[in-house]
């Protein structure tokens, strides 16, 4: 037996059914950006004013270009999400798809640009 | 057609207008706030890496935007923005488990983000300052 109204289920509106991941993965992702972000300071704080020898000389490094990657990847997962739920609060329509679908290209460009980068220091390039 | 215009008659839930202005509320904004700004400021994050991907010359490049006083700027105000929502993650981690729900803990909290944020940012920019 359906609880849904006549009129939402003329809509067709309603659980995506994906609600809950979104809530989970913005946790688990907070939770990692704890200490990635401490790293993250860290590295830029010892970094600045330094010549482009040493600081393509520390993020060559493995552990940390392997720590750099992760502060990318998965700030981007989190930002992503965090966007998306202001895009649903604030806009609605053909307005809302839009922005949802550039939300998605803006941090996907953003972390391809950034983890080629990492890799082609790491790797010597 | 029983139901047509329902849609448009359903009541609105209140907005923003007519909150009070107390911390936890000018917290809870803050932290959407700084979350957006840390979102286009991933932009200066990539810019950085691929201008050291990409040779000594973009990286000078980059290095007179970030030394400029528009680049000190948003790199301030990036660290702010960077400090403030850690904070403010960490109160809502705090609350994820049911803890410092109460009004006055609440407050404590939203208080302590703010302060812990500016404090945290002044001691990073010294310690920045004194590496640069």
């Amino acid at each position: 037996m359906s609880m849904r109204a006549p009129l939402g289920r003329a809509l067709g509106l309603g659980s995506a059914r994906d609600g809950t991941g979104s809530f989970w993965h913005m946790r688990l992702t907070s939770i990692a950006n704890i200490p990635l972000t401490i790293f993250f300071v860290w590295i830029v704080v010892s970094l600045v004013g330094s010549p482009y020898e040493e600081v393509v000389a520390t993020l060559s490094s493995p552990l940390v270009a392997i720590a750099m990657t992760l502060v990318i990847v998965l700030a981007l997962i989190h930002m992503k999400i965090g966007m998306q739920e202001i895009i649903v609060d604030y806009a609605h329509g053909g307005t809302k798809f839009v922005l949802l679908i550039l939300n998605t290209f803006f941090s996907v460009v953003i972390g391809a640009a950034s983890v080629f980068a990492i890799l082609k220091i790491g790797f010597g390039g | 057609m029983a139901n047509a215009g329902v849609e448009t008659k359903r009541p609105l839930s209140p907005h923003i207008q007519i909150y009070k202005f107390i911390p936890t509320y000018l917290m809870s904004g803050f932290h959407r706030v700084t979350g957006a700004l840390l979102y286009f400021g991933t932009l200066l994050v990539a810019a950085w890496l691929v201008a050291a991907a990409a040779g000594p010359d973009y990286f000078a490049w980059a290095s007179w935007f970030f030394e400029s006083w528009l680049g000190w700027l948003a790199l301030l105000g990036y660290t702010w923005a960077l400090m403030h929502h850690m904070l403010g993650g960490i109160r809502h981690l705090i609350w994820d488990t049911g803890a410092m729900f109460d009004k006055q803990s609440a407050t404590m909290l939203a208080y302590a983000t703010l302060a812990g944020s500016i404090t945290l940012t002044v001691l990073i920019w010294i310690v920045g300052l004194l590496v640069y």
